[in-house]
């Protein structure tokens, strides 16, 4: 808190930035203001989703022409792509990749890393994070985390290779395959280093949101990404450490001997000393952080685009309350459905019932959240910004991928289920593409908060159209490989007579897949030359609510002039019935809005009402009007 | 404003000019090299797989859509030049695309249902199969019902709430009542799913043991990358196994101790009768694979240092199904489903479900894991080499497996 007090008295000293002297190290590298932190966050989840994203295409490459080859992958890959086709361990390498950054790097550091840091202190009124320090600390090891990943393209054996969820004893063995080498050794150490980035940043984002908010700003007043980012923080608080557990004893299996997860293992005829474990303890501990993981994941994103939906629309979101209960909801259950990943793993059966049942009552909160969204849009007066197309893309593809999740949430039909394509088709659309648009959608409305200039719209419009369409053309095919039971991590389709039916759809989902990438190059060249040659942005450009457009446009270390404005609403008052304008800013008291308050917005106090009233009748009119 | 400049200029201009006339004068010149030399001697695959090549395409269509860019900015100012309201109200735009994409994306479904529907799994030939394929069917109802309205909803608000300057949105922030009731009704919903699947889920593994029709045991194992198939012999049960005992000729590690695995049998496929319950014990002997067998609806992973169990039914022999798929090749698989290295996407056998009669026949043909060599290593006395030659009914079978195991008690 001192150094808040400090910020604080700062900044009424020196009305313009800068107390202590600002070089370019301490600005742009070793910075502990949020804002450059976030931006830190965000460009490098952009550059991982990018690499990502190229890894992606290559292995499509491969499942569309798994008989053609491509001279250039040779020139790119060298030996992993002899000949220019790419071999089966370096493909299941990329799937692997492709699969932790992003999920890890880019939806978790990428999404909540950018969105909390930028978000929290804006919102609910704070200078800074609770702890800039730690908050730097975050971004560094985050940093690392993506070196070491990307270091293990340039070994001899090649990057860990055993799906990203690493089950051993595929990826403990190093005999098993190449990338249970090195590869999986520095894959852990990341995985280490991210899990204590995102606990840094996780304390940091909860501390920040119970100790700091602004006068008037009770958790009642947030707006719904701040919620979000406090359930997602707990929720990775909570859940992480168990994943680092897990990997400290892979970490034991692996070079000190242990038997954790290892026992009975012949490799050919050489015999393992390995007794007593059980590779099935990592599933457990792996889901227990796995499982909560895409909601961390997708719960950023629906706070995004509530508050997008609600803005754009001119509407206050419907059911705030429920949306906050339904966040909670989510939460908590999101901490008892791990073992749906495990139902035909071999764990006992008893247990694939509970968590059947657990599973599906997940599905409450998540309808409820999309039926507030469909309410909000109704009768709203809805502008079409490029954040508010990504929202409603984010809403179709959360209704599209949690319904597959119904099919795969019950144990019985998961039988047939497990590990196919429909899986793969399942979660790319409700964790892959929903929280990609999310994030999208976080950029578009925020980029000017983050950067004082305006993104192009047109450009906009172009990439998100091109993406929406693509992102359903990839993934809805690939429902029907999977309910044809062909399996996902399958490096070609050739082996296989009933399989080849698919060959054609594989060649498709490709070219969509590549438009999909390409379509990205839009929004790259519109992120990276606005920032530089954008139109500088107005104080408040969509016309919202919420206190970080009351912040000046130039960036200052302490994000106000003078004093924190205090909050006497809640954040979404937009087309109040009575007010002249759509919009009603949290900072102003209800004594300047006579015309517009309710009896509930005084929440019982009679004083307030008794005023209220007897304005009313001293103005008729304006009720009338009302 | 940023496309403008770049078009502005002249140096990109010229060179996006050049660009494209290159492009396309190459793809001419490859054209016309193509239809002169008469095919053969030009190799056009080459050009495909040129990379230079498909980045001037996309360069192409960059240039294209900065032309697009670049008019619509144009017609923009000089509407606003001549003083008229809006060039072009894009609100509209969207809402019409979202129209658009509503219902070519409805009949895009109805397309993928109907098309790449045709293309599954035929219908279930085990017994539990049938359950899970009523279950699939009904979750498929209920939740196809769900995403055709919701997407109506989601697109249709959006096509008719579009902004206009002259209306504002409904302030209607909430409504007790109806979160009450959308809150309720997919809990319902749900329950009757949870239900039926719980219930599945129970007769799929928790099975009770009919003594009058014993389940036929069968052991799989995997291994990268292949399966070994393990019947039980004559006596019905598969015997032990300790992986310590894994030599190059006992690679399952089979104990040939335990008198119940002396007349264990090996097969390359897996056989099994038509209309009778089998049970598979599923280990593993290096990681996690998954024995996946899509046309009876079983999966189950295998494991190393465990056994794991699925208990089916067949209901269909492999000829009725070539019959009913139309086809003479199909051939009933299983297959790896478990992520298990390089070889993962090619580890699969042939299962034939057959006749009672036709059953019999194939097992006694079958010959057993122990031979000669590992007699030796178990210091079990060599048998007399052809009694199983000569037995060619089951009857004579069970009673050559009994003389077989009756010298290997000596």
């Amino acid at each position: 808190m001192s150094t808040i007090a400090l910020h604080d008295e700062h900044n009424h000293d020196h009305a313009d930035h800068g107390h202590h002297k600002e070089t370019l190290i301490s600005k742009y590298i070793f910075s502990m203001d949020h804002k450059m932190i976030a931006k830190q966050f965000l460009i490098t989840g952009i550059i991982m989703a990018v690499i990502a994203m190229g890894l992606s295409i290559l292995f499509r490459i491969q499942l569309a022409w798994p008989d053609k080859n491509f001279p250039f992958l040779e020139t790119f890959l060298g030996k992993w792509a002899e000949g220019g086709r790419i071999k089966a361990d370096f493909y299941l390498a990329l799937v692997t990749i492709h699969g932790t950054i992003m999920v890890f790097f880019v939806l978790t550091a990428g999404l909540s890393g950018t969105f909390s840091n930028l978000l929290i202190p804006l919102q609910i009124g704070a200078r800074d994070m609770a702890s800039p320090f730690l908050n730097m600390l975050s971004y560094w090891f985050f940093f690392m985390a993506c070196v070491i990943m990307m270091s293990s393209f340039f070994i001899q054996t090649g990057p860990a290779s055993g799906g990203w969820t690493v089950y051993p004893p595929l990826s403990v063995v190093a005999k098993a395959m190449p990338g249970s080498g090195l590869g999986m050794t520095l894959w852990l150490i990341s995985m280490v280093l991210f899990v204590a980035s995102s606990l840094m940043g996780g304390i940091n984002y909860v501390s920040t949101i119970l100790n700091m908010r602004t006068k008037g700003m009770d958790l009642w007043k947030m707006p719904l990404p701040i919620w979000a980012f406090f359930l997602t923080a707990i929720l990775g608080i909570l859940s992480f450490p168990v994943l680092v557990a897990g990997v400290v004893l892979m970490i034991f299996d692996r070079s000190f001997g242990t038997s954790f997860y290892l026992s009975d293992i012949v490799m050919g005829t050489d015999i393992l000393p390995n007794e007593g474990g059980s590779p099935i303890l990592w599933q457990h501990l792996f889901w227990f952080l796995g499982h909560p993981e895409v909601y961390i994941v997708i719960m950023p994103a629906l706070g995004i685009s509530s508050e997008v939906i609600s803005v754009n629309s001119r509407k206050p979101i419907f059911g705030y309350h429920a949306m906050v209960y339904s966040l909670i909801g989510i939460t908590v259950l999101s901490f008892i459905v791990w073992g749906h990943h495990m139902f035909v793993t071999g764990m006992n059966p008893l247990l694939g019932g509970v968590f059947m049942i657990t599973t599906l009552i997940i599905a409450v909160p998540s309808a409820v959240k999309t039926f507030n969204y469909l309410a909000t849009l109704w009768r709203g007066n809805i502008r079409f910004t490029p954040a508010m197309l990504f929202a409603i893309g984010l809403v179709s593809f959360f209704i599209s991928g949690g319904l597959t999740g119904i099919f795969l949430g019950n144990a019985s039909l998961d039988i047939n289920l497990h590990d196919t394509y429909f899986v793969v088709a399942h979660f790319h659309l409700v964790m892959g593409s929903a929280a990609i648009f999310g994030m999208l959608a976080g950029v578009y409305h925020w980029f000017p908060k983050m950067f004082g200039k305006m993104m192009n719209a047109k450009l906009g419009y172009l990439h998100f159209w091109l993406t929406f369409i693509a992102a359903y053309l990839v993934f809805f095919p690939l429902h029907f490989l999977g309910l044809d039971g062909v399996p996902r991590r399958y490096y070609a389709f050739t082996e296989f007579e009933f399989m080849k039916k698919w060959l054609t759809v594989n060649v498709f989902v490709t070219w969509a897949a590549i438009m999909a990438a390409l379509a990205q190059v839009a929004f790259l060249f519109n992120f990276f030359y606005s920032i530089f040659k954008g139109k500088v942005s107005p104080q408040n450009p969509w016309e919202a609510n919420t206190l970080e457009w009351t912040a000046p446009v130039e960036h200052l270390h302490g994000n106000w002039p003078g004093e924190i404005p205090t909050v006497y609403r809640w954040p979404y008052d937009y087309s109040k019935p009575g007010h002249d304008a759509d919009f009603i800013p949290q900072t102003v008291p209800f004594s300047q809005t006579m015309s517009s308050n309710l009896p509930h917005d005084f929440e019982g106090n009679a004083e307030a009402e008794k005023i209220q009233q007897e304005w009313e009748l001293a103005n008729p009119v304006a009720e009338n009007k009302g | 404003m940023s496309l403008r400049k770049f078009i502005t200029n002249k140096t990109t201009a010229a060179l996006a000019v050049l660009l494209t006339v290159f492009a396309n004068t190459s793809v001419f010149a490859q054209d016309a090299a193509a239809g002169a030399a008469a095919a053969p001697k030009v190799d056009m695959g080459e050009v495909y797989k040129s990379v230079i090549f498909y980045v001037l395409i996309f360069l192409a269509v960059c240039l294209f859509i900065a032309i697009i860019g670049k008019s619509i900015r144009v017609y923009e100012l000089s509407r606003e030049a001549q003083g008229k309201p809006v060039g072009i109200n894009w609100n509209r735009v969207h809402a019409s695309l979202f129209a658009l994409f509503l219902v070519l994306g409805l009949y895009g479904v109805y397309w993928e249902y109907t098309v790449h529907g045709a293309m599954l799994l035929p219908d279930a030939a085990s017994e539990h199969g049938k359950k899970i394929d009523e279950m699939f069917n009904l979750t498929l109802i209920i939740t196809t019902i769900v995403f055709v309205v919701t997407h109506i909803l989601l697109f249709g608000f959006s096509y008719i709430y579009k902004y206009s300057a002259k209306r504002k949105a409904y302030y209607y922030p909430h409504n007790n009542t109806i979160e009450k009731i959308w809150t309720i009704v997919p809990a319902l919903v749900l329950t009757v799913l949870v239900l039926m699947g719980f219930l599945t889920w129970r007769s799929i593994f928790f099975k009770v043991e009919d003594p009058n029709n014993k389940p036929l045991q069968i052991e799989v194992t995997s291994e990268q990358f292949k399966w070994s198939i393990r019947y039980p012999g004559a006596d019905g049960v598969v015997g032990a196994k300790n992986y310590k005992l894994t030599t190059a000729t006992n690679p399952l590690g089979i104990d040939f101790k335990d008198l119940n695995s002396r007349d264990d049998e090996m097969a390359d496929e897996m056989v099994i009768p038509v209309g009778k319950p089998v049970k598979l014990i599923l280990t593993s002997k290096d990681v996690i694979h998954s024995f996946y067998m899509p046309h009876f609806r079983v999966q189950l992973n295998t494991v190393p240092g465990m056994r794991t169990f699925f208990e089916f039914t067949p209901t269909k022999t492999t000829a009725e199904m070539q019959q009913e798929t139309n086809d003479p090749n199909f051939k009933y698989l299983f297959f790896c489903a478990k992520i298990c290295g390089a070889g993962h996407y090619n580890m699969q056998k042939v299962v034939r479900v057959v006749s009672e009669a036709d059953y019999k026949a194939w097992i006694a043909e079958q010959k057993t894991y122990l031979n000669d060599d590992l007699r030796k290593q178990f210091n079990l006395p060599v048998a007399p080499a052809p009694v199983k030659a000569v037995a060619d009914s089951a009857a004579t079978d069970s009673a050559a497996a009994k003389t077989n195991q009756m010298a290997l008690n000596k």
